[in-house]
């Protein structure tokens, strides 16, 4: 059946806003509204940044001396929180995906653009939401996990804004994850198939897939224990009968996968990374897709991982042991992919490619860290220690918000039309990661020794590594001021990129930089082959796409 | 299909950017929402059933639940299917009249559903903070019942709709009533399995 929809219509022009007052409106254009999700996303960033640096700063004398103990469990907890629901999640999904899934499916926005309006509309005030739930009588004090009966004994005010704060946030991610799966499924341009989708198509499949799935859950999760917190029910509360382990597996229920929705995307930019700057096919393209979905898959039965030391059962620790070993295998497949890739190519070192190299680092250190702590063994010497903390920021850190790094000095000069200062970039690439190291693998030693997380105050011979640690986030903190100068000089005088810069054959970077309204003047090319680099019958691609 | 326009033409598609012709996928969106939608009533009734299997009902725990009530309920609401798919019957034909007139019995057989379930609350041994089992008996009712509550008004807006020659909804334009036929049949089929794991198990 085909009707005739209105469908991605601006409203008239004298109604839409121009220049950058378009920013900061209901606007229907998918490249604005993935601007918006990278700003807003990156405002966010700075703020949990700075309480970073605070925790950083306390942790670098034994004692609670910088702040009360009270404001550092508040600090710690919004610190989570932004990262997690505020920055990475939006920005790995909504801010690329709204960019670059349209360019990739051959379409001129997204399937539900008023929708996808909406889902962005949503982050600004729940992320002030949460911010200012600190000025009113403090904030959360739970951590990210708010796990009762923490949450239920903590103050009520802070959990209770925390709540729903993630509850329009989670709302806002199944809206996104929604648009995204009807867009790569129902919107691809006639004659364009599933297997020739650039790899970022796959990726963001995979995760929305995860999205609909699994955030439902938190949000059933987070209303009971609501209600928990308001109406003094007992789900979650164990002197009225009820039981804190249920909150635990429906909660990682959604937030093991939400490890993977904020580095599958990742993954999927790296591969449209990798290709371009070292001049060769993305290595395994088949191999890659079923990695991904395997990765899907898998990460929906392996959430009790997170849960050795909570009294499962020996039955339990076997099969989710044995389950988040097997992950290990589609993401070996991804990893030696890449490196694959990257063999033999012609590799230009420029920032975007530095960052995608460090990368790869990074991800196979946190990678080794998460298979040895899926074994149970091991786990439960290490369960809530800085071990984890560390496991966890070189995913998440060194995973994906270096593949953000990466991306901007990718996608800026297709975006605004003007070149980053690539040894501006550098510069930040050498000071991010070696402020990164610094400050996050001594953790690994520091959770080894027993030193717990979330705790203001710590044995005094942590003292020397905390500090060392301390000066790595100082270091993470100094490399934002060229990144940001480079974007402000860069944007005002930057040299003129041209429509394709890196002379990349995926769709995007055949149209104009920055792109018209509607993507491309006239027809959408087909690009059947995204990563005919270097092979004998590219020249026949890129004639085929002029 | 969406629809590519030749370069030459790209002037004239311009001017009616609304004509781009593209597959009906808004059921398709709307599938993707109920089933993250089931998947919160999942969450729901794994933590009925783990509760069920692992806490103990207290000594002094008051949990009964009757089964008149609940039983005229789902028939309530098995019918009211019924009669909103014989009202989609008559909107393909272009039966305005019957249309409204099954629209308004599934309506009315809603709203009913609703008061029924208030009944019950009101006649039941237990209040929502009396123990863990009353609390998740609540909750998913509730949930429930905040569906079919969302799912009543806007029955009564498509049955405002679909009046001839004012409303907007008719055999051209029949996706609104499809959209809410197809949320109305998932409503029924969670009360369906709400029922047998919460009455019957």
């Amino acid at each position: 059946m085909t009707i005739s929809l209105k469908q991605s219509t601006p409203p008239p022009e004298k109604l839409q806003p121009t220049g950058w007052l378009k920013y900061l409106s209901f606007s229907l254009d998918h490249k604005v509204i993935g601007l918006q999700y990278l700003v807003c996303g990156f405002l966010f960033y700075l703020i949990g940044g700075s309480l970073a640096g605070a925790i950083r700063v306390e942790l670098t004398s034994p004692l609670s001396d910088f702040m009360p103990r009270e404001v550092y469990n508040q600090v710690l907890t919004l610190h989570g929180t932004i990262m997690i629901f505020l920055w990475i999640v939006p920005v790995v999904n909504g801010a690329f995906g709204n960019y670059l899934i349209p360019f990739y499916v051959g379409a001129r926005d997204m399937a539900f653009p008023r929708l996808n309006a909406v889902a962005f509309w949503l982050i600004p005030p729940s992320g002030l939401m949460l911010i200012t739930s600190y000025f009113i009588n403090g904030a959360a004090q739970s951590g990210w996990t708010a796990y009762p009966p923490l949450s239920i004994t903590t103050p009520a005010a802070g959990q209770i804004i925390w709540i729903l704060s993630v509850l329009l946030l989670g709302g806002s991610s199944i809206f996104g994850g929604i648009n995204f799966i009807a867009t790569i499924l129902k919107l691809r341009r006639p004659g364009l198939k599933l297997m020739q989708l650039p790899m970022y198509c796959w990726a963001m499949l995979g995760t929305s897939i995860l999205v609909v799935l699994s955030t439902p859950v938190l949000a059933g999760t987070l209303i009971l224990l609501s209600f928990d917190i308001v109406a003094h029910t007992g789900f979650f509360n164990p002197s009225l009968g009820g039981n804190v382990i249920v909150y635990q597996h429906l909660f990682w229920f959604y937030s093991h996968p939400a490890v993977y929705i904020m580095v599958l995307p990742a993954f999927g930019l790296v591969s449209e990374i990798l290709p371009i700057h070292s001049r060769k096919p993305l290595f395994g393209y088949t191999t890659m897709v079923f990695s991904i979905m395997g990765i899907v898959v898998l990460g929906l039965v392996v959430w009790a991982h997170h849960m050795f030391t909570s009294g499962t059962p020996p039955w339990m620790r076997l099969f989710f042991t044995i389950a988040t070993a097997f992950i290990a295998v589609p993401t070996g497949i991804k990893f030696f992919n890449w490196v694959a890739t990257l063999w033999g190519g012609k590799i230009s070192l420029n920032a975007a490619m530095l960052f995608a190299c460090g990368f790869i680092i990074n991800f196979v250190l946190g990678g080794i860290t998460g298979v040895a702590l899926a074994q149970v063994p091991f786990d439960v010497h290490v369960h809530d220690t800085y071990f984890v903390v560390a496991h966890f920021h070189y995913i998440v850190y060194g995973g994906s918000v270096f593949v953000i790094f990466s991306s901007i000095y990718h996608w800026f000069p297709k975006v605004t039309g003007k070149m980053l200062n690539e040894n501006l970039g550098r510069f930040h690439f050498i000071i991010t990661f070696i402020g990164f190291n610094l400050c996050f693998a001594p953790q690994h030693w520091l959770g080894l020794n027993g030193m717990p997380r979330r705790v203001a105050e710590y044995d005094p011979q942590f003292q020397l590594i905390n500090q060392i640690s301390s000066i790595g986030a100082l270091l993470m903190a100094l490399s934002t001021l060229p990144f940001l100068w480079n974007i402000l000089q860069s944007s005002l005088y930057g040299d003129d990129a041209g429509d394709n810069p890196w002379n990349a054959l995926t769709p995007e970077w055949l149209t104009s930089s920055p792109p018209p309204v509607e993507n491309w003047e006239g027809e959408a090319p087909l690009v059947l082959e995204p990563y005919g680099y270097g092979e004998k019958d590219s020249n026949k691609t890129r004639e085929a796409i002029k | 299909m969406t629809s590519i326009v030749p370069r030459e033409q790209s002037s004239e598609r311009k001017k009616d950017l609304s004509n781009e012709e593209h597959e009906d996928f808004r059921l398709f969106g709307l599938i993707a929402f109920l089933i993250a939608d089931g998947m919160t009533f999942a969450g729901f009734f794994a933590a009925y059933l783990t509760f069920k299997a692992v806490n103990p009902i207290g000594p002094d725990a008051i949990y009964e639940l009757e089964l008149p009530l609940p039983t005229l309920n789902t028939v309530l609401l098995l019918v009211s299917s019924f009669t909103f798919h014989r009202a989609g019957k008559f909107l393909e034909k272009n039966d305005s009249k019957q249309c409204q007139k099954w629209l308004l019995i599934t309506g009315v057989l809603g709203v009913a559903f609703l008061i029924s379930q208030m009944f019950e609350y009101f006649t039941l041994p237990f209040g929502l903070t009396d123990n863990l089992f009353a609390s998740t008996f609540y909750a998913l009712t509730g949930f429930h019942g905040l569906h079919v509550t969302l799912g009543s008004i806007m029955i009564m807006i498509i049955w405002w709709q679909t009046r001839v020659p004012f409303g907007r909804v008719n055999n051209k334009n029949k996706f609104p009533f499809e959209a809410v036929e197809l949320y109305w049949h998932f409503v029924d089929g969670i009360w369906v399995v709400l029922f047998i794991i919460l009455y019957l198990l």
